[in-house]
């Protein structure tokens, strides 16, 4: 018999990561809606300490998986667990946050457990005792709703931020501890070694104003534009991820899923079209003015003040206007 | 070695994009595509490995006509042969339909090696390389960043989660999905795109795959739409110094950065 939603809370270096608190409060929202209960499952080498700081959360129950073979996070390794606690929870739906772990090994739990899955979800509504879903298409261009059909399971993953933390609801969850046995799985993956890329050097995420550099820029020495501007409003310097490929800016300035997450007083994006992974790391920002030629661009969705208009006009002219203003 | 690069034709990044008439698609007139950009680099690192190590490369995509217009190019940068499923008139939503038939189609091969782009810049379900593995049983590896292969067995770089990585080993056969800006896509020279013209392109029918449920779909798709605001936006365009005055304005007084 299925029972409820089943959040499985990601473990990052030994803690429930923000985007699995987020997931968290999502199934609390939609459980709710739909009059179905709540449980999460957390994995790990040991996954006790990291479940008992879950069961201050509302949820039936948190479950704790512990196994020496899920020290280090491998698709095989995850999957054949989360089969085993979903074999025990039985859950109808089973949401999981949509980060880079998730995107690695979701898809194939998916197929073990013969379970539909609806990918990266920003939002939810229920109608008539069922659950749609929305998710972006056309890289963020339009949203889409979707929902399922035929038996369960059913698995959702919501992207980061889309629900806020904020609103989780305090409770009394048990927890319980689920004995994984894996001596009968495969581990494929051998995890040499996890580093960080480019010491971080710049840590943006204090930033009061930070004006972003996106393709639209078109050419490395046009960066300057964007760098007398800030200079200009006292603010720092970030980029877009392909900005940061093409060696335009140095990758610790990378703003987005692959870097780093601001919430300036001001973010100015310049030639930046919006694509997902770059706002997810900005749309926090407290005021968001977005400079690009297409109004069509998906940043103009979360910008306070969209400016249609050639940046190559705009940014010198505001440059010199903010210079005698200041 | 053994290559096949899962390639997808979507519309090019800056084009303006409306809804067709059912509401579940994008009116594709006087739309351009190009290929998918993770695809592409995921293209380009099957070059190099081919380069490296030789065998083939084999490009497998699924969509309609148009598609063959990327099939050319990527035949053009060096890609040895080509294997179409044709999808006109199929519209099934759900990626593990489409895993099965690109499954079906490539099974016999034996590849050593499934690359393909990490996420579509369509429907963007990110789901594809993950479940082709599973299907056909290999080990796989997502958001790959760097490839090396040695006897039996591949190394890569994995992208982790704010700014940090993780090298795994793999035996091979494998499925990688890769990241976009590991390498540097190369253009197509003259010769490359006279000795395209000689390339096998060969076509199946999704009919002619023998996958008895290509219509089921475990998830239904109700209707593609503009987004709804959240938030108040205001337009500033036409005149630049008008725009950057009432810039200047805002900054003052809104964002209170003056």
């Amino acid at each position: 018999m299925a029972n409820g939603i089943l959040v499985v809370l990601e473990n990052n270096d030994g803690k429930i990561s923000r985007i699995g608190w987020e997931t968290l409060t999502a199934a609390q929202k939609i459980g709710s809606d739909l009059g179905i209960g709540v449980s999460a499952a957390v994995l790990g080498k040991d996954a006790k300490s990291m479940a008992d700081s879950a069961a201050g959360k509302h949820a039936d129950a948190i479950y704790a998986a512990s196994n020496a073979a899920l020290e280090n996070y491998t698709p095989d390794g995850y999957t054949a667990a989360l089969e085993q606690v979903i074999a025990k929870a039985a859950p109808a739906y089973i949401f999981v946050g949509h980060s880079y772990q998730a995107r690695d090994y979701v898809a194939k739990l998916a197929l073990r457990i013969n379970a539909k899955i609806i990918s990266d979800c920003i939002g939810y509504k229920v109608d008539g005792g069922s659950l749609m879903l929305t998710r972006q298409v056309f890289a963020g261009k339009f949203n889409a709703d979707y929902s399922f059909s035929g038996n369960g399971p059913y698995i959702a993953t919501f992207q980061a931020g889309a629900f806020s933390a904020d609103g989780l609801q305090p409770g009394s969850a048990k927890v319980e501890e689920v004995a994984v046995d894996l001596s009968g799985t495969e581990i494929r993956t051998n995890v040499l070694d996890i580093f960080q890329g480019v010491k971080q050097e710049v840590d943006l995420s204090k930033a009061e104003v930070i004006v972003s550099a996106g393709r639209g820029l078109k050419e490395k020495d046009n960066m300057a534009l964007v760098e007398g501007l800030a200079k200009a409003l006292g603010g720092d310097v970030s980029g877009s991820r392909p900005v940061c490929d093409d060696g335009w800016l140095k990758i610790d300035r990378q703003i987005g899923s692959s870097g780093q997450t601001v919430s300036p007083k001001l973010y100015l994006a310049v030639g930046i079209s919006g694509a997902i992974q770059h706002v997810v790391g900005m749309k926090n920002s407290k005021y968001i003015v977005a400079i690009n030629k297409d109004p069509h661009a998906p940043i103009f969705e979360i910008a306070d003040v969209a400016v249609v208009a050639d940046l190559f006009e705009v940014v010198p002219a505001l440059t010199k206007a903010v210079q005698e203003a200041a | 070695m053994k290559i096949a690069i899962l390639l997808k034709q979507v519309p090019v990044k800056d084009a303006t994009l409306k809804v067709n008439g059912d509401g579940l698609w994008i009116d594709e007139d006087n739309v351009t595509f190009e290929i998918n950009e993770s695809d592409h680099y995921g293209l380009e690192e099957a070059l190099r490995l081919k380069e490296k190590h030789d065998g083939e490369v084999v490009v497998v995509t699924m969509g309609p006509e148009r598609v063959k217009e990327s099939i050319k190019q990527a035949l053009a940068k060096g890609a040895d042969r080509a294997i179409h499923i044709n999808s006109s008139g199929y519209s099934n939503p759900d990626p593990i339909a489409h895993a099965k038939l690109l499954c079906a189609a490539i099974k016999d091969e034996n590849f050593d090696l499934i690359l393909s782009g990490l996420q579509s810049d369509d429907l963007g379900y990110g789901q594809t390389g993950v479940l082709v593995a599973e299907m056909l049983g290999m080990a796989h590896a997502t958001l790959v960043m760097e490839t090396d292969v040695q006897d039996g067995k591949i190394k890569v770089k994995r992208e982790l989660e704010g700014g940090w990585f993780q090298s795994v080993e793999l035996p091979l056969p494998a499925v990688l999905t890769i990241q976009s800006g590991l390498n540097q896509i190369r253009y197509a020279t003259i010769k490359g795109i006279m000795a395209a013209k000689r390339k096998e392109i060969k076509e199946i029918a999704i009919s002619d795959l023998g996958v008895s449920d290509a219509d089921a779909s475990g998830i239904q798709m109700h209707k593609i739409y503009l987004p709804v605001k959240t938030k108040q936006t205001v337009v500033l365009e036409g005149d630049t110094a008008d725009i950057v005055s009432k810039l200047v304005d805002k900054l003052k007084n809104e964002a209170k950065v003056l």
